[in-house]
């Protein structure tokens, strides 16, 4: 046990002296990793951060009930209010509707000349639950209401980006697995050259009693800590460019009044990549070495 | 210790190397092979740690039936022998310690315990002093006795040499034919090829002679 702790502590430290040794196709190497796994990692940022958005705007699930012109507030006033799924319900009278829409830029006009009032009273109700699909069975409840003309689920635009989300996110896993591909075949090739390089030396060790777990194990650290380092770049190419983003993203929120920027990835998903990265170097090396052993 | 009996080796493309090779050797002994070149010597060495298999025939080590071992049990065999190579197989691109060490961290020995394996071996063939040398700045012989070095610093039962002194003058020879007599004397079993006819003449050791892939006299 104590000795195969040791040959792994050598086998690490010979890898990391090759990866010193050749420090400029090293790094050259991570680039290529790193901006590999920057394109999926950003791409996940953004959408983590559009989705964010998303919620944000969500938080106020409006619906809108318009009455029949023969219904009264009363008659439906104490429903909506017993109802557990709606947070408030705020009545609108059709004269203050009219108010509101006379206030309205450009629409004073259009209503002055009209002879009376077309607009019905309404209910603008905020339900609890923000999903699309508890906006909708509200929704349908509400239109089996005696009195209720029409129901209008404000957020329905949120269920669209719902959906705009859902192909993101598949185009995302595609990508994804891409470019691990890529990274494995970048990896697999730079172990060959490796190995290329040490073949006498692997030779040599197998003459003299090395198993193939032996000949393997140095080259396998090596692609995890490629792969692991071209993590790290990766993080740091998504981190620049957050922060460049970030400057204009800032200046247009700030005209909409909001304070909305992009945010870099959580740790877990930090933790995520650079596990997935030095696993990809690891996958990599173990089928180069494996081939060359056969 | 080592047994062939009835070994043939045919390499791919037809060419025979061996036929009908039967002998063996107790533990203890020491013996040449010798012949001309081509005529099988270094097959017949390649076939004792296994880089070789025998088309037919058995090749007993230890024991063990070399030529139906697996892929994977190889390594530990290798390790019980000690090996010199024709073209000695040494790394230059690192000291002549760590050439020596290199048997002991596949083995994986504490390295206290290694580094004193390591000096000793070094001391055996007269090479303490250039530990921290390159191999390429050693002579024909000292690379050699280097070679040799590696080979016993396991401390095998068996040492297998091939053409030990091949391109070595007189005196290297002889040293290290002396090395190889000590270690003879300490129980090692030696099987060693040379084309060398004077050398061995001046040993008077057991000899098998090949001619054209068969043993004369078997």
């Amino acid at each position: 046990m104590i000795a195969w702790l040791r040959q792994h502590r050598e086998a690490f430290a010979r890898a990391f002296g090759k990866l010193m040794q050749q420090r400029g196709a090293s790094l050259l190497n991570a680039l290529v990793i790193g901006v590999a796994l920057s394109l999926p990692a950003g791409g996940y940022a953004l959408l983590a951060n559009l989705q964010g958005a998303a919620q944000r705007f969500t938080v106020e699930p409006q619906l809108s009930v318009f009455l029949r012109q023969e219904a009264r507030r009363a008659d439906l006033e104490p429903r909506l209010k017993a109802d557990a799924r709606i947070a408030q319900a705020r009545f609108v009278s059709r004269d203050e509707a009219l108010r509101e829409l006379r206030q309205a830029e450009g629409l004073a006009e259009v209503v002055a000349a009209l002879e009376r009032n077309p607009l019905p009273d309404a209910f603008v109700l905020r339900a609890r639950e923000p999903s699309a699909a508890a906006l909708e069975s509200l929704a349908a409840d509400l239109r089996t209401l005696p009195g209720v003309a029409r129901v209008q689920v404000d957020s329905a635009w949120a269920q669209r980006l719902g959906a705009l989300a859902r192909i993101g996110r598949l185009a995302l896993a595609f990508l994804a697995a891409l470019l691990a591909t890529g990274l494995i075949a970048v990896t697999f090739n730079t172990i060959r050259l490796q190995i290329l390089t040490l073949r006498e030396e692997i030779e040599v060790s197998q003459l003299l009693g090395a198993t193939d777990a032996f000949v393997r194990r140095p080259f396998l650290y090596l692609g995890v800590l490629q792969g692991l380092a071209g993590g790290a770049l990766g993080l740091a190419v998504l981190w620049a460019g957050i922060a460049t983003l970030n400057r204009p993203v800032r200046e247009l929120a700030q005209t909409y009044g909001s304070d909305f920027h992009l945010a870099f990835l959580p740790m877990p998903e930090t933790a995520v990549l650079l596990g997935a990265a030095a696993l990809l170097g690891w996958l990599g090396a173990l089928l180069s070495v494996s081939k060359y052993l056969r | 210790m080592i047994s062939f009996s009835a070994v043939a080796k045919r390499y791919p493309g037809g060419e025979e190397a061996l036929r009908g090779i039967s002998f063996s050797l107790q533990a203890g002994e020491f013996a040449f092979v010798t012949g001309h070149s081509g005529a099988g010597k270094s097959t017949l060495l390649k076939l004792i740690p296994a880089i070789e298999r025998p088309t037919s025939g058995s090749v007993i080590v230890n024991g063990q039936n070399v030529g139906a071992l697996k892929r994977s049990a190889v390594p530990y065999l290798r390790r019980n022998l000690g090996l010199v190579f024709q073209d000695q197989k040494l790394l230059y691109d690192r000291t002549v310690y760590d050439n020596v060490m290199l048997p002991l961290a596949i083995g994986g020995q504490p390295p206290r315990e290694a580094a004193k394996r390591v000096r000793a071996a070094l001391d055996k063939v007269g090479l303490l002093a250039r530990e921290r040398a390159n191999p390429i700045q050693l002579s024909g012989g000292e690379q050699q006795r280097l070679a040799i070095a590696r080979a016993v610093v396991n401390r095998p039962a068996v040492l297998v040499a091939d053409e030990p002194t091949a391109n070595l003058d007189a005196e290297s020879a002889g040293r290290i034919l002396d090395i190889f007599v000590s270690f003879h004397q300490v129980g090692v079993t030696l099987l060693v090829a040379t084309h060398d006819q004077g050398l061995i003449e001046r040993y008077g050791k057991r000899v098998l002679r090949l001619a054209a892939g068969r043993l004369e006299g078997a």
